[in-house]
């Protein structure tokens, strides 16, 4: 069942994460909830989305179990801040953010970690 | 050529989507430019109960609400934006964006709204997320057993202390003064929680910790006199700045960068208006802001209707 009200997919199980990260080689999930940290973060993303096709980009409810996976990954361990944003290459996990972030911040690490490729617009 | 719109508005919080609604409703060519989240403040709030007409709903829910109203009208958003500069004074009004983008319009209403205050101090950033936070509804169950500070002294720093015993073991609110600016309930409702306790006239001054925030160091500022204490998270409610430093020089600001506005919402500039919590006023709630917004978008209708 869907939790999250963004226009970005939303990953609902475990098994759903670990095979899109297996089959996509750039891959940022935004962990959360429809909290004021985490939206700016969703209405990032929905926007990068268009302008970053070499990246698939998602969103998973933070408080199912099925989150598991983000939330007790060692990079996320001292995390204390919603949403935890994690980023996959070749599916293994390169980046993980705590708390609201800009997309300054979320382009810088895009850049930075996933190759980057110009939009058509 | 490019397209002239009636009315220009910056920023999409409850003030700037409010205009939106009414002028676009009014068929004059509306777009909105945001350079943050589409909500402003409003999604920093987690529950809105004293909406009037609406029950008891979520923030982001209520700008969701006012966004596709305005987009059903007509009004086009775009949003993530950043404005390099303003040229705000000629019968077209402009603003050129970072990526060279120009936008062009008859009226301009600035709605830039506000944003959290920041201690600004060494560590502040370093911590963001793993000690330090800005949103109690959010983070608060990371702390469960924990001890807090809450840095403040108003109704939200109050509200929010009494909302983290529900988690942490020990609350204590840190205040720059010897009394606070919170309603008196708010007051009372914190001093009777046995959890809640206070450290008065006393700044924070570093955020210290390996990883994650581990002590802070607190200046009592009568004496001068600095002590270091172990805490687990740092919760920050110390008011509001508005979002202006782009507009200094651009349209006249008061000592507290305030846009200043008449009763009309006009500002020194014809055919510019602001609304919302970037202009100068004392009370600043979504209803406040969808009433400034109305009467902004309401005067520059009746400025392009007595223009033409």
């Amino acid at each position: 069942m869907k939790l999250l009200q963004t226009a970005i997919h939303e990953i609902e199980t475990s098994a759903e994460l670990e095979k899109i990260i297996n089959e996509n080689e750039n891959v940022m999930v935004c962990c959360g909830r429809m909290g004021p940290m985490c939206i700016p973060v969703y209405d990032s993303m929905e926007e990068l989305e268009e302008e970053r096709p070499n990246i698939k980009f998602y969103s998973m409810a933070f408080d199912t179990p099925e989150a598991a996976p983000i939330r007790n990954a060692p990079m996320c361990s001292s995390f204390m801040g919603l949403p935890f944003t994690v980023y996959y290459k070749n599916g293994k996990m390169v980046k993980a953010t705590t708390s609201i972030q800009s997309r300054e911040q979320i382009e810088g690490i895009l850049d930075e970690h996933f190759e980057t490729v110009p939009s058509e617009k | 050529m490019d397209e002239i719109y009636d009315v220009m508005i910056i920023g999409a919080g409850a003030a700037g989507l409010t205009a939106g609604i009414y002028t676009s409703r009014a068929k004059l060519s509306t777009i909105i430019l945001n350079e943050g989240a589409i909500g402003g403040q409003m999604v920093l709030t987690n529950e809105v109960a004293n909406y009037p007409g609406v029950e008891t709903t979520k923030g982001f829910s209520l700008a969701n609400t006012m966004k596709k109203q305005a987009k059903d009208f007509g009004c086009k958003i775009k949003s993530n934006i950043k404005i390099a500069e303003y040229h705000l004074t000629g019968d077209v009004k402009s603003v050129t964006l970072n990526d060279g983008k120009e936008f062009k319009a008859k009226s301009v209403i600035l709605a830039q709204g506000g944003r959290p205050r920041s201690l600004n101090i060494p560590g502040e950033d370093a911590f963001k997320g793993t000690g330090i936070s800005y949103c109690a509804t959010c983070d608060g169950e990371f702390f469960t057993d924990k001890e807090l500070i809450v840095v403040g002294g108003g109704n939200s720093a109050l509200e929010e202390a009494v909302t983290l015993t529900k988690f942490a073991t020990k609350v204590t609110v840190v205040h720059q003064f010897d009394h606070f600016q919170a309603f008196q309930h708010a007051i009372e409702e914190a001093k009777s929680n046995p959890k809640i306790n206070f450290i008065m006239e006393s700044e924070l001054r570093t955020f210290s910790g390996n990883g994650k925030l581990e002590s802070v160091s607190i200046e009592h500022l009568p004496s001068k006199s600095l002590s270091e204490k172990k805490v687990d998270g740092v919760f920050i409610f110390i008011g509001y700045l508005p979002n202006t430093e782009s507009l200094q020089g651009v349209v006249k600001l008061n000592e507290r960068n305030e846009i200043v506005v008449d009763a009309d919402m006009k500002t020194d500039i014809t055919g510019v208006f602001a609304a919302g919590d970037c202009i100068n006023k004392k009370y600043r709630q979504v209803t406040t802001a969808v009433s400034d917004g109305t009467i902004a978008a309401l005067s520059a209708a009746e400025y392009l209707r007595t223009k033409k």
